[in-house]
């Protein structure tokens, strides 16, 4: 029989006004198990505590119960008290009888007769208690960054910064991701590219930092502090470390039919390329569906003009592992395919474009070298039409779109619609909108100097057709306020299409056991409180891949994340909570219930060798890694056979609570 | 008949099955219509007319008529709404109140199936009336 | 029932999340908002550790009522518990009433750390409810009945 020890606090008269304590500790002296039971004027001070300490040490206590205020304010003083007394922390139980109890009574012998048993059922649980030990683990002092666009790469450089490692994981060749694409930024108008590129280079420049490019994260094992990753760096057929980066085969290649992906595909590029003149890594690559080398065996003209020798064509695929103490989500986002809203005629005119497209039509680095051209014909448009929430704020059973606002579009349109009214003076520019959102420091005031100082037509209403007429596009829609509908003969027209997380979050979402919403966007471990950590510990989100973002928020985002980064990989050991879930191997039957209700993947299946009473055999059994598991007990009540049980808050604990509570 | 606000709205959302506050006002609804300008209410008026209980004011207006049933504003809303099946409840309500509506239940109840647009039941009782 | 002993009091069992509904119910101490003493309350981390066999246990034992108050829906600390606490509890109850047990024995409430007042209106009119249906006789065992 264990032997515990009562302690009755009057917490001043908060307590003792409304609880007779005397009677409180007489009673408890007669509750089997308990050999000692006082009361004292303030448990907590450091009387109080010497009174606990001393006690434990006179009466050879195994456990203590504190009848005093709530344990969210004082458990970890009487767990840290009991501890320097010798005694395991968590053979300390605390009833709540002040907020839960003398605080809300008024009667006496009421509030009497509820500490008791409030008390009683804190020493039915604590005979059933277990001395715990929090387990330490190791950090990898490492980050993994998957994604290296402007929130991976500024989450790289802040982490790098604290004079951590980082690899960025990027699966395109060239780092800089959407940001890279856009030709100014608002709401200040910078060129997008003069204040990336340098942000590149400095990754490049870092030592800390490691950049994989053209690569993708194949397998993702471990936990918080112990990750282990397989990454598969693609076949470049370049060597990386010859090529100059100098462009002298781009010419000679007789391969022209690979579509560009950087311009939106609008123009053609060699099989040999490197993205764009800012590329980092400036290296070149070969893409094996085009080169007429690797289809056939007969060409290697790239090779020949190449004097860095650095063309390998029969370069392979190459496995890397590396361990990793945090990952960074960075995975960003692409624009929907718009053409399934066949009301717009995107898949059969050339001159409806999407306006990551008008991005690139504008940009000086573009398929037009920053001459507005509208596709079809290479002409000046001299009529435009815009049209925002293309794909976005959809009703989820229509499968028109997205449900959500993409929050970007109506920032960017005002800013297209303004950059071209102050190129092309003579260009007449509509915007269709349903709401013009423009909530962020200065973006309102930027929209309205889009109407008011550079002429731009807002028509509230949304377009109902565009069909081609001539070499007219024929816009038809409707004006909510002048309660008409109106038709716009346009040269081009501009759709704000939905943004969408990137193909490849799903299936890293899966391999990291990330939780993600149903549109594919990561979700936060808390919305408000928690809102850069995914809620599997040791994974962070930046940038879009955890929802809709510009790039200020976007950049905020990244820097929130490194700094909990950071705040991870400076610990040289985690102190993991002891109240974890634990699996009886005797009792477990393999059954996975409790992988799959498990929010945080702490629970593998092994097969090992179990040993017990007649038994002796290899099983299918559940493992619960303590480091990663967070204690909820979603998996004890699943599980079928009893095997779940979460330490600290047993079965027997609670079962025996509710006995004492009842009886 | 009872001509109570509250009864023709409730019997136009009945008959319609649409919900006319997932509108988000956005006027596609409009912005799609090849009969606009005949039209005295527009699609999107009939959304928010009926939310605000205006259905007298539809019922009188021969907007009702107008409709084409092409169902381009069913098809491309974005939240849903589908404000043409609003256009057929108001007429149909219309033509109720009208006592038009010689076709028994068990007539209509041959040409209903799941598949079968509310427009085009009304409009083919309008066609056989003549 | 009620009716044949005056001085019956009901027990009245209290499962409250760690992180929202037991700090709600310490806002509701701190704000002075009575309650009847016949609640007690049992700290569990998450609504979901609620096993229902702890709830069988409850009426086995004596109990009159059970109410179960976790973190509101989203906003769980392991954020998915209390949709399994719901979707087991919702299946639980059906049994229960089925057993006999009224449906208006056992409740559950989304009670987050901020709502004291909920917390104690919520138990207020549980109480209430429970007075009005009288004594818990199903399922008790009575070999644990004190006599």
């Amino acid at each position: 029989m264990q032997k515990i020890g009562v302690f009755v606090c009057w917490c001043g008269s908060n307590i003792a006004g409304t609880v007779d304590v005397e009677a409180v500790a007489e009673a408890m002296k007669t509750v089997p198990g308990v050999v000692f039971s006082t009361h004292y004027q303030y448990m907590c001070s450091a009387a109080g505590q010497k009174l606990i300490a001393d006690a434990i040490h006179e009466h050879h206590l195994d456990g203590i119960v504190v009848a005093s205020c709530s344990p969210r304010m004082h458990e970890n003083t009487f767990r840290k008290t009991a501890e320097a007394a010798g005694l395991n922390p968590y053979m300390v139980e605390i009833a709540n009888i002040r907020e839960q109890c003398s605080w809300i009574h008024k009667d006496k012998e009421e509030g009497t007769a509820k500490a008791i048993v409030l008390a009683k059922a804190a020493v039915a649980k604590l005979l059933h208690n277990k001395p715990l030990t929090a387990g330490t683990s190791a950090v990898t002092k490492r980050c993994l960054v998957i994604g290296g666009g402007i929130a991976g790469i500024q989450t790289a450089l802040d982490v790098a910064d604290a004079g951590y490692e980082v690899d960025i994981v990027e699966q395109r060749p060239t780092i800089g991701g959407r940001m890279a694409q856009l030709d100014k930024t608002f709401p200040t108008l910078d060129c997008s590219a003069c204040i990336l590129t340098p942000k590149m280079v400095e990754a490049a420049q870092n030592e800390k930092i490691n950049i994989i490019s053209y690569a993708k994260v194949e397998k993702v094992d471990g936990f918080v502090g112990n990750f282990r990753a397989t990454i598969r760096k693609k076949a470049r057929c370049v060597d990386e470390t010859k090529c100059t980066g100098c462009s002298l085969y781009m010419n000679k290649c007789p391969s022209k039919k690979g579509k560009d992906e950087f311009n939106m595909e609008m123009n053609n590029r060699p099989a040999i390329y490197i993205p764009f003149a800012q590329a980092i890594p400036n290296v070149a690559v070969i893409d094996p569906e085009q080169c007429v080398k690797l289809k056939t065996g007969k060409c290697g003209l790239c090779q020949k003009v190449c004097t860095a020798g650095a063309i390998d064509y029969t370069q392979q695929d190459e496995l890397m592992e590396r361990e990793y103490g945090a990952i960074v989500v960075a995975t960003g986002f692409k624009p929907i395919d718009p053409s399934p809203l066949n009301e717009y005629g995107y898949a059969e005119n050339a001159d409806v474009i999407t306006s990551l497209e008008l991005e690139r039509l504008m940009n000086a680095a573009g398929p037009t070298k920053g001459t507005l051209l509208r596709p079809s014909d290479l002409k000046h448009p001299h009529e435009i039409v815009f049209i925002q929430c293309v794909g976005s704020r959809c009703d989820e059973n229509t499968k028109r779109g997205k449900p959500y606002c993409s929050k970007i579009c109506c920032m960017y349109t005002a800013k297209h619609a303004m950059l071209i009214r102050d190129k092309y003076p003579d260009t007449k520019v509509h915007v269709f909108y349903i709401d013009v959102r423009t909530p962020g420091k200065n973006f309102d005031e930027f929209y309205r100097r889009a109407v008011e100082q550079y002429g731009v037509d807002y028509i509230k209403g949304m377009v109902g057709k565009v069909a081609r007429e001539g070499d007219k596009l024929m816009v038809r829609g409707s004006d909510l306020i002048s309660n008409q509908q109106v038709e716009i003969a346009a040269d081009l027209v501009v759709l704000a299409t939905a943004i969408e997380p990137d193909p490849s979050a799903r299936s890293i979402g899966t391999m990291l056991t990330a939780s993600m919403d149903t549109n594919d966007f990561f979700t936060e471990a808390h919305a408000k409180l928690r809102p850069v950590e995914s809620p599997t510990a040791g994974i962070f989100l930046s940038g879009v891949a955890q929802g809709p973002k510009d790039v200020p928020e976007t950049v905020a985002q990244a820097s929130a994340a490194a700094a909990k980064v950071i705040g991870l990989l400076a610990k040289d050991h985690l102190v993991t909570n002891p109240c974890v879930a634990g699996s009886d191997e005797l009792l477990c039957n393999g059954c996975s219930q409790c992988e799959k209700v498990c929010p945080y993947g702490a629970i593998t299946y092994v097969d090992k060798e179990v040993r017990g009473p007649g038994v002796r055999e290899v099983r299918r059994v559940a493992q619960v890694n303590p480091a990663v598991c967070q204690g909820c007990g979603a998996c004890t009540v699943t599980c079928p056979s009893g095997a779940m049980d979460l330490k600290g808050f047993t079965n027997q604990q609670i079962m025996a609570e509710v006995d004492a509570i009842c009886l | 008949m009872e001509n109570s606000v509250k009864f023709l709205t409730e019997t136009v959302l009945r008959i319609s099955g649409v919900d006319p506050r997932k509108c988000m006002k956005c006027g596609k609804c409009s912005g799609t219509c090849p009969n606009y300008d005949a039209m005295e209410y527009h699609p999107h008026q009939f959304v928010s007319m009926v939310e605000k209980g205006q259905i007298e004011k539809l019922m009188n207006s021969d907007s009702i008529y107008l409709c084409l049933g092409c169902m381009a504003c069913v098809e491309r809303c974005p939240r849903n709404v589908a404000p043409g099946k609003l256009v057929g409840a108001v007429a149909q309500l219309k033509l109720r109140q009208q006592d038009m509506n010689r076709k028994g239940g068990n007539d209509v109840a041959a040409f209903a199936d799941e598949i079968v647009p509310q427009q085009l039941l009304m409009a083919a009782m309008r066609k056989y009336r003549k | 029932m009620s009716v044949n002993n005056p001085n019956w009091k009901p027990k009245i069992v209290a499962f409250c999340c760690n992180w929202c509904s037991y700090a709600g119910a310490d806002l509701a101490g701190s704000g002075r908002m009575n309650y009847p003493a016949d609640v007690k309350i049992i700290r569990v981390p998450c609504s979901c550790r609620v096993n229902p066999l702890f709830i069988l246990r409850a009426f086995e034992r004596g109990a009159d009522g059970v109410i179960i108050c976790g973190c509101h829906p989203g906003d769980c600390h392991y954020t998915s518990g209390n949709y399994y606490a719901r979707r087991r509890l919702t299946m639980l109850f059906s049994l229960l009433d089925y057993l006999g047990i009224e449906r208006d024995r056992t409740r559950v409430e989304w009670v987050s750390a901020a709502e004291g007042a909920k917390f104690a209106k919520t138990m207020n009119e549980f109480v209430e409810t429970i007075y009005s249906l009288g004594e818990n006789r199903k399922l008790s065992d009575i070999r644990c009945k004190k006599s």
